[in-house]
């Protein structure tokens, strides 16, 4: 799975009210809250977003509320990948539950800068910064999640057990 | 080599007589919990995989709480989504409306969790279990839809860290102000992946309440649990409320901490966590004068029958100042008929509060209480982050219910004793 995209940074401890905030949260609907999302940080960030683009923030990102609502908003937006120098435990799971790529590197998180473009190879794990020409070699998740992200999420991974199949 | 507490409930969970940290394990889950904001999005996963039946209706509680009652249309249907759900899926344990309330408030005080249980919420204040001798986290929507159709889940081990408590509190300092001074101390991700396991005469001292709202704010710290041995309180506290054997967990002298933090209860003030962090914690009286325009008295952290009391007490026979809305929630309907057999009602409708049915309402700036653009509040609840509860530039001072009241008199962060003097009896 080839990811391509601009990267846009955030700061430490990005939460998941600032992701999708709790007014939003009377719908399911991941297009719905994509509408939403970040926008008590940068109110524009909705609508500059591209598909493909990758999040790079700090340490503990999408702490704070559990709500699964915050990884569905930027799944909505089709953003690729999200690289943090850690995340938040709840947010973690929740994003590789959904299927949504995350990267827990503190070196990639560091050294990107705003607008860069990355490319992330998950199955060869790789990130290789395109504009600064750097490749990093990024630790991949133990093997049982790593199934569950191939899979597509929790749900496709299991759903044979699940219907009892 | 022995175990923690949160090791201990694990392994046997786990069927296994022996779990250390960094282990992925696969554990029954005894109670699996949702609300009206991420149980919708929990049946739509069931739904979307053609999912109609659940493990065990008997081990799944679901409590309307965020928006309720509902607020608009939207999330009337989201509560009609998970009613619907519940009727189908026969489970008993669905509440709303009445003899319900805010959920980490309700499910304990019906006796819903005894020491040693294994409970999964989708929700992440879950952690609050953990003062009843429960290992308990919050986890995300298609985790527990997973728990929901399987009653079990993966977890990771966690490490342990020790926080002791020794000292005598001075007046004023409760449960929020222990747990703001650890957050402030570790920081927002220093429990990150951990257990958080408390200890100490100071702890053993607090009253079942006020160790809720200590394990209630594990997750502001990052920790995946908090959590502490049960005791004769929490035995007499539980009895009262259900008729489930209650037994003694412990854990084991040689248990392995990853490591240990120690407070002087005696040196620790009543606390603030400023904006826009849990962890940014300061003593009253450093920002004690900043105007207020709101203030919050509920929420699961403190919306219960101490923390009520300790609002009347400062507050009887004073007015909330004319610049303020000083918004009451008592955290569950039970709470409410308690404080209004007691007159406490009374005493803060008297003083100007305006008293609502329970919610988590203003907690979440969900409805109920939002800030505008500028304004500022003091909420006993448990985040103060980036428009928590309204507007992106509002501000929001986390504390203890006796500097919430002293707040709301003076229209201004204020320390409990500019209120009510060195003099008068404290109640805390």
């Amino acid at each position: 799975m080839a990811i391509k995209g601009k990267a846009w940074k955030f700061g430490d401890d990005v939460n998941t009210d600032e992701i999708i905030p709790a007014r939003y949260l009377i719908t399911t609907d991941p297009k719905e809250l994509a509408k939403h999302v970040m926008e008590d940080i940068d109110p524009e960030f909705p609508n500059k977003v591209q598909p493909g683009d990758i999040i790079v923030a700090g340490k503990n990102f999408g702490c704070g509320s559990s709500r699964e609502h915050a990884p569905l908003a930027l799944k909505g937006a089709e953003i690729g990948a999200i690289i943090a120098e850690s995340f938040a435990r709840i947010f973690y799971r929740n994003a590789i539950n959904l299927g949504l790529p995350i990267i827990e590197s503190p070196e990639i998180a560091k050294e990107t800068d705003e607008g860069s473009i990355l490319e992330i190879d998950l199955a060869e794990g790789i990130v290789r910064n395109v504009t600064k020409g750097k490749e990093y070699k990024i630790k991949p998740l133990p093997e049982s999640l790593q199934k569950v992200m191939e899979a597509g999420g929790l749900m496709d991974y299991a759903k044979d057990k699940l219907q009892g199949k | 080599m022995g175990m923690t507490l949160t090791e201990k409930i694990l392994a046997e969970h786990a069927g296994r007589d022996f779990v250390e940290a960094g282990e992925l394990v696969n554990v029954k889950v005894d109670l699996a919990i949702a609300n009206d904001i991420t149980a919708p999005l929990a049946i739509r996963q069931l739904e979307k995989y053609g999912i109609d039946k659940v493990h065990d209706p008997e081990k799944i509680a679901l409590v309307m709480d965020h928006f309720f009652p509902p607020k608009d249309i939207m999330s009337a249907q989201q509560i009609k989504i998970s009613r619907d759900f519940a009727k189908k899926m026969g489970i008993k344990n669905y509440f709303e409306g009445q003899d319900s309330g805010v959920m980490h408030t309700v499910l304990p005080e019906k006796g819903f969790i005894v020491p040693g249980d294994l409970v999964i919420g989708a929700d992440s204040h879950t952690c609050t279990y953990g003062a009843l001798g429960a290992f308990s986290t919050g986890v995300g929507s298609t985790d527990i839809a997973y728990i929901f159709a399987t009653g079990e889940t993966w977890l990771k081990v966690p490490e342990t860290m020790k926080f002791t408590f020794y000292g005598k509190p001075q007046r004023w300092v409760g449960g929020k102000d222990f747990v703001l001074s650890v957050i402030g101390e570790i920081g927002v991700d220093g429990a990150l992946y951990r257990a958080m396991e408390y200890h100490g005469e100071a702890i053993k001292e607090l009253d079942v309440e006020n160790r809720l709202t200590i394990t209630n704010m594990a997750i502001e710290a990052g920790g995946k649990n908090a959590i502490m041995e049960p005791d004769e309180k929490v035995f007499e506290w539980l009895k009262q409320r259900t008729n489930k054997p209650l037994r003694m967990i412990q854990a084991d002298k040689d248990a392995k901490y990853c490591c240990e933090y120690e407070f002087d209860a005696s040196k620790i003030e009543p606390v603030v966590a400023a904006p826009n962090l849990p962890s940014n914690v300061k003593p009253v009286t450093e920002v004690a004068g900043r105007p207020i325009n709101q203030v919050f008295i509920g929420s699961c952290t403190n919306g219960r029958m101490s923390d009520l009391r300790i609002a009347a007490h400062i507050l009887k026979g004073r007015k909330v100042h004319p610049d303020v809305r000083c918004i009451v929630i008592p955290a569950s309907d039970q709470i409410y008929k308690q404080a209004l057999h007691e007159g406490l009602l009374e005493i803060l409708a008297d003083a100007g509060c305006l008293i609502s049915t329970s919610t988590c309402g203003p907690c979440l700036g969900g409805h109920m209480g939002i800030l505008a653009e500028g304004e500022v509040a003091v909420s006993t609840s448990n985040r103060n982050f980036t428009g928590r509860m309204g507007h992106p530039n509002s501000e929001v001072y986390l504390a203890g219910p006796a500097v919430a009241a002293a707040s709301a008199v003076l229209g201004r962060i204020a320390h409990p004793d500019e209120v009510v003097g060195t003099k008068a009896e404290a109640l805390v």
